[in-house]
């Protein structure tokens, strides 16, 4: 007997949530309880007053799956609002990373020229080593540290993606 | 205002929310709750065995009353042993609060004696959960706690409260439960949605009212409306294991259940339904059978107060969130606007009468043993004008209940459905029995399920409470079994009840009376004396021991393939079969 897999599709989440002991660990707790996939999750007080926080889920799954992922979400006690930005249209997704590059020559030339175009900033600088900020969508991070892998990357730390639909309505 | 200590206030607010009954166990990080109960004689404590039969008990009362269950039990193991009662209620939408002792909020993290991360282990075994860190927050939490607990689809709720929390002071007013909380579900129907459910039940030529727990839960006159809905409409009704009592069994328009061990004729209307109207039930595994080829023909309305329970399986045309008992009414009144006539589903009806034809209940005749559907309907024959409370456990005996002991009313049976835990009949129907003292309750029970809980025996004599026991003795873990038969060529590992204790003088070591029935021509004797007996009874009916539960849709296959007896039992399975629950 063979385990059936489904076709996945990528969804960003923004799901507004009463900020609480324990509220990371129901929402991420739910996940791994109903099997589902965590790309990356992010979570922040928004509020003025502190009550209210914005959790930012990049999630994939069947279409079934994305659909029961929210309704699970929504049933949650201290969840306000969840919102499917994929589904919803236009939106922004940014992510931020920390790259650590070490080395001497023409790799630390070849690292500074990549950083320059990519337009990432440095942060801290050694004789050795940079450690280079960038910004962006997910997969031009993703590009950037592929390439920093072949002129020494030593560390990189990522945020996870944050997300906010276009346009003048909030979520 | 006056200050009080977290203990009092908790004790104060219970009374202040209508709590009449708590169902508990004592222990050192609940001390000073207990201490307060002692002053208030207003909250009948019931002193279980067992921290997971409070539990079951308190899902029994939740069940025959509609009121919330209470439970209450101390830190460490008192919450873990608790944690099969919350699970069951969370899979049955039961109604439940669950207080639990925790050590002092100083102590938490540092392994203290019984100590156990009672929020953790139960956050995704409850609707929500608390951890309560200042007596200030109790009365607010409590209120809400309530709330969640049994508005929307209802569920346990978990209240952890550290032990310093118990004895610190804080201000407390009493107030009567008025809370404004930001848990606030759906309750009437979207006006639209009611409207599409009209023009496709006004057009379908095939409908069937598939009903299930959520009827029950929405409260007795939800099902007054379920059968106000079936009359107009004139359409067959069949319902899950969790909505029997709903819909009166002895009307005509009663296919009796549906599903895994569910009527041939409700599963094959299923499947030739043009139309089914799901009401206030799930599409559970143990319903569809195979989901490709599950009513294949028919459009489907789903009504559900629990929006993540729409097209979590089966996909349907119509949703329609709402309280299903709200939903129904409003129904009943656009189809009357629209001067609705049944229209004519003679051919549906006639299509039907094919199937019941099957008579797919009856069983063979035995002149020598008891067979277990006999004992059932002969319990039925004996005890149905007294509209009895029936809980069972788990296994053969359920689903011969469920199959043979027929309801006219809601809340009349208290079955584990979802989790389908074992142990589960005994505790429930001492709760129900404190719920509805008038009630005759029985626990219709398996040998080997009995003794899951059988410490219980002990609460029903020290609360002199009359329930009786009635244990379809096998001598197997029948449904295990039954399963070994169907699936692995009769290896029976470890589906044997070996060393069975006597149970006529366990129940007379407990206070309990005894009755043994062992022969056929004992049956209705032996059932007769169980009535008449005052107090608690527990009778061993010894029952034909290979007997199986038929009919039956087998793993993986579909309505129309339904085992109709035990010549259709091949012994082996495929994997893929194998694989499903």
């Amino acid at each position: 007997m063979h385990i059936k897999e489904e076709q996945v599709e990528r969804h960003v989440l923004a799901v507004l949530v009463d900020n609480e002991a324990g509220i990371l660990a129901r929402i991420a707790g739910m996940f791994t309880a109903r099997g589902y996939n965590i790309e990356s999750l992010t979570v922040a007080d928004i509020s003025a007053d502190h009550a209210i926080s914005r959790i930012t889920i990049a999630t994939n799954g069947p279409p079934h799956v994305i659909e029961q992922i929210i309704a699970q979400l929504d049933r949650l006690v201290p969840v306000h609002s969840v919102r499917d930005l994929t589904e919803a249209g236009p939106h922004v997704q940014r992510e931020l990373a920390l790259v650590k590059v070490a080395g001497k020559g023409e790799n630390r030339i070849e690292a500074m020229r990549l950083a320059d175009v990519y337009r990432a900033r440095v942060v801290d600088a050694t004789t050795e080593s940079f450690v280079f900020e960038i910004t962006g969508a997910p997969d031009k991070i993703q590009t950037f540290v592929g390439l920093m892998r072949e002129v020494g990357l030593v560390e990189v730390g990522r945020t996870g993606v944050v997300a906010i639909g276009r346009g003048p309505d909030s979520a | 205002m006056a200050e009080k200590s977290g203990a009092e206030i908790l004790v104060q607010t219970l009374l202040d929310l209508g709590v009449d009954t708590v169902f508990g166990y004592p222990g050192g990080a609940v001390l000073p709750i207990y201490d307060a109960l002692y002053n208030h004689p207003k909250i009948k404590h019931i002193l279980v065995r067992h921290e997971q039969a409070a539990t079951h008990a308190a899902e029994g009362y939740a069940r025959a009353t509609g009121k919330p269950g209470v439970v209450l039990v101390t830190s460490g193991p008192g919450a873990t042993n608790a944690v099969t009662g919350i699970t069951d209620a969370l899979m049955d939408s039961i109604p439940m609060v669950v207080i639990t002792g925790q050590v002092a909020t100083n102590l938490i993290g540092s392994d203290a004696f019984q100590e156990a991360d009672t929020v953790g282990i139960t956050r995704h075994c409850t609707k929500h959960n608390y951890l309560v860190k200042k007596p200030s927050e109790l009365a607010g939490v409590l209120n809400e706690a309530f709330h969640i607990a049994t508005q929307g689809r209802p569920g346990p709720v978990v209240v952890d409260i550290p032990k310093n929390v118990q004895v610190a002071e804080a201000e407390f007013n009493s107030h009567n439960g008025k809370i404004n909380s930001r848990y606030q579900p759906q309750v009437d129907g979207d006006f639209k949605a009611i409207n599409e459910a009209a023009e496709m039940i006004m057009s379908a030529k095939a409908p069937i009212l598939y009903t299930g727990g959520g009827i029950i839960n929405s409260g007795p006159k939800a099902s007054e409306t379920l059968g106000q809905l079936a009359e107009l409409m004139g359409a067959p009704v069949t319902s899950t294991l969790m909505g029997l009592g709903a819909f009166p069994a002895s009307s005509d328009q009663w296919l009796g259940m549906l599903g895994m061990h569910g009527t041939y004729e409700a599963n094959m209307a299923m499947n030739r339904a043009d139309l089914v109207i799901c009401l206030g039930a799930r599409f559970d595994d143990r319903i569809t059978g195979r989901l490709d080829a599950f009513s294949p023909n028919s459009k489907k309305i789903h009504v559900d107060i629990d929006r993540s329970s729409v097209n979590k399986t089966v996909r349907v045309d119509l949703p329609v969130i709402g309280d299903v008992g709200r939903v129904m009414e409003q129904l009943l009144a656009v189809l009357k606007g629209r001067k609705f006539n049944a229209p004519d589903y003679e051919e549906w009806w006639s299509r039907i009468k094919g199937w019941r034809a099957t008579d797919c209940l009856a069983f063979p005749e035995n002149k020598t043993e008891i067979m277990p559907q006999l004992a059932i309907r002969k319990l039925w024959e004996a005890t149905h004008e007294r509209h009895p409370i029936i809980t069972t456990e788990v296994g053969q005996h359920q689903m011969w209940a469920a199959q043979h002991f027929d309801f006219e009313k809601p809340n009349k049976w208290l079955t584990s459905g979802g989790l389908g835990t074992m142990g589960y009949g005994l505790p429930a129907a001492i709760g129900a029995q404190l719920g509805d003292p008038d009630a005759l309750v029985i626990d219709i029970a398996g040998e080997a399920s009995i003794q899951m809980n059988i410490q219980e025996l002990a609460t029903a004599s020290q609360y002199r409470l009359p329930v009786k026991i009635f244990i379809v003795n096998n001598e197997y873990m029948g449904m295990v079994r039954q399963w070994q038969e169907l699936t692995y060529e009769s290896r029976y590992s470890n589906s044997y009840s070996d060393s069975l204790p006597d149970f006529i003088k366990l129940a007379e070591s407990y206070g309990w009376t005894g009755i043994l029935i062992e022969e056929p021509a004992d049956l209705e004797a032996g059932i007769q004396k169980m009535l008449e007996t005052e107090g608690p009874v527990l009778v061993d009916c010894r029952v034909a021991k290979l007997a199986n539960c038929f009919p039956m849709i087998p793993s993986g296959a579909a309505h129309t393939e339904m085992l109709l007896t035990p010549e259709d039992v091949k012994g082996t399975m495929d994997d893929n079969a194998k694989a499903l629950v």
